[in-house]
């Protein structure tokens, strides 16, 4: 299929704004092919996911434009990368691994890249306002940006995103488009009880259980709280994204492309129906954990996605209750959150810093579980209250999850061995 | 959808895959322990999925396969996946070395069983145990 260029594209590709513009255009137009576009349009904003996983080829990528003088054209920020650029060596990290580390976060910044390093950005810095054109990366963020904000990006995987954000273009296609927003599944929480929703992993619970049912349409999830916090979009947006390949939902009277089931089908009909209870629902929550209560518990990590300033106050909360009870970190578990300097900046003005650093918490920034290696090999059970962690888990760091509320890992912690309110 | 030429014997799944948490890009073993081709090694082999999910790293992992010399010989969808034909478009833009990718129409992408000797020609036509062209796109 043809492409229609404007001037500028046809010029970049010609190679007059220089070497990296030009493959960066190259990329471009044979992906608006893939997608089945037929023009390019215009961004205003991107989030970099390939600056995250550290990979010989991704360094020789990223590299590779740098070293041809590329610049990104619009503001763009950073999803989490392969180090914690400034405590790594606490965390066991090889010298050689964050030597390339260090070279691939020079090779972004170079670009002109804004160094937020962090897969939740938006909680962090230039988050995006509603309608905005954006060229996003990281599943989760594409899906917050998407629904909660009503940003508009198409999935942005490794590499395109730096593409897009040095040509300013993407191709005019999917969910930068109204009419293909509109929704497709309906949803309907018929029975889950609201106080089963209050808990901080219900979301992630959630989110685990319609990614499979949905796979990449489009689900408007009915009977979701008004009231429902960033975080806890966060946490099912993640695990929907995770489990399914969702990247924008609608819940009614939540997000604001769903004032009504009427507006979030745009007019038309549900493809399908699908009422969830507490059946459904508790089958998700033991589909998350693979590993059994009372097992003995070796680490503990929170912060997938990058914890929020309001998530390590509650963390605070739960680990004062503990204290009050006379109880510590069992010596043989590790704590680790994992954050952004953004909500770690905030973290330091608080007066609650304190209760946590003494617990023994580690608190690791700029960077992933899955994408550095701090996680020791000897790690046999694992315990988050996160979805996404939850899923990968197994198959990334060869770790038993244990899956449940951030109440019950502070309490595991304590314990030294899995133990849950509910299972 | 991503042209090349390539032969191999068919590794089939029907449910999708991330490449990435799903896919090792040094060994090339499918490591998606909750997947059904899970420890099937895809190296060298043309993997039959109906389209990708799951992060957007997938297609950090499928490069990183090429340039380890474990990617899969073809990749074969039912549905275009962006995601994993950028790693092979970027895989072409590096190394000169794309990972050819066909999209099937229904009824042909289920007539691929696993263990079928699969030969993907440059116009994207896909011959299965050399018995003549199954419809592409």
């Amino acid at each position: 299929m043809s492409i229609k260029l404007s001037e500028r594209d046809k010029q970049m590709l010609q190679g007059r704004e220089g070497k990296a513009a030009q493959m960066a255009m190259r990329i471009m137009v044979r992906m608006a092919d893939v997608y089945g576009a037929s023009e390019l349009m215009d961004v205003s904003q991107a989030h970099i996911d390939g600056c995250g996983l550290l990979s010989e080829a991704g360094l020789e990528f990223a590299e590779k434009l740098a070293g041809y003088g590329g610049k990104v054209r619009i503001p763009t920020t950073l999803n989490m990368g392969p180090l914690d650029l400034q405590n790594w060596k606490q965390f066991g990290v090889n010298e050689e691994f964050a030597a390339k580390a260090i070279r691939q976060a020079k090779a972004y910044m170079d670009m002109g890249c804004i160094p937020t390093w962090t897969c939740a950005p938006y909680q962090s810095y230039l988050t995006p306002r509603f309608g905005q054109q954006i060229a996003w990366g990281e599943s989760n963020a594409i899906c917050y940006a998407n629904s909660v904000l009503g940003a508009r990006t198409n999935r942005y995987g490794d590499y395109i995103d730096i593409c897009a954000a040095i040509t300013g273009r993407v191709p005019r296609c999917g969910l930068h488009l109204k009419e293909n927003r509109k929704g497709q599944i309906l949803l309907r929480l018929v029975d889950i009880d609201p106080t089963v929703m209050k808990d901080d992993c219900s979301y992630a619970v959630l989110g685990h259980l319609i990614g499979p049912m949905v796979g990449d349409k489009i689900p408007v999830i009915e009977g979701l709280s008004a009231d429902a916090t960033s975080d806890q979009l966060k946490a099912f947006g993640a695990a929907a994204a995770s489990a399914g390949a969702v990247a924008l939902f609608h819940a009614v009277g939540v997000t604001p492309e769903a004032n009504s089931l009427e507006e979030a089908f745009q007019g038309g009909q549900p493809e399908k129906v699908i009422d969830i209870g507490m059946a459904e629902f508790r089958e998700a929550r033991a589909d998350l954990s693979t590993a059994r209560e009372k097992d003995k518990l070796d680490v503990v990590v929170l912060g997938c996605p990058h914890f929020s300033y309001e998530e390590f106050r509650r963390l605070a909360q739960l680990i004062r209750e503990q204290k009050e009870n006379g109880n510590t970190l069992c010596e043989d578990v590790r704590f680790i959150v994992i954050s952004s300097q953004t909500s770690y900046s905030l973290l330091v003005r608080s007066d609650f810093m304190d209760v946590i650093i003494d617990f023994g918490t580690e608190i690791t920034l700029d960077t992933c579980l899955f994408h550095t290696p701090m996680i020791a090999a000897d790690t046999k059970v694992l315990m988050t209250n996160s979805g996404k962690c939850a899923y990968y888990g197994p198959g990334e760091l060869g770790v038993k999850i244990a899956f449940g509320s951030m109440a019950d890992c502070v309490l595991s912690a304590v314990k030294g061995y899995v133990c849950r309110k509910e299972v | 959808m991503v042209a090349g030429s390539a032969e191999g014997v068919a590794l089939v799944c029907r449910e999708p895959l991330s490449l990435w948490g799903g896919l090792n890009p040094r060994t090339g073993e499918i490591i998606d322990r909750r997947h059904a081709l899970s420890g099937e090694m895809a190296a060298g082999r043309v993997l039959v999925l109906p389209q990708g999910k799951g992060s957007s790293t997938g297609s950090a992992i499928l490069l990183e396969s090429v340039r380890s010399g474990v990617a899969p010989a073809a990749i074969i969808n039912l549905k275009a996946d962006p995601i994993i034909a950028l790693g092979s478009i970027v895989a072409d833009e590096l190394y000169n070395k794309p990972v050819p990718i066909v999209v099937l129409p229904e009824e042909a992408f289920y007539s691929i069983n696993k263990g079928d000797q699969l030969t993907i020609e440059p116009d994207g036509t896909v011959r299965v145990n050399a018995e003549p062209s199954t419809k592409n796109t």
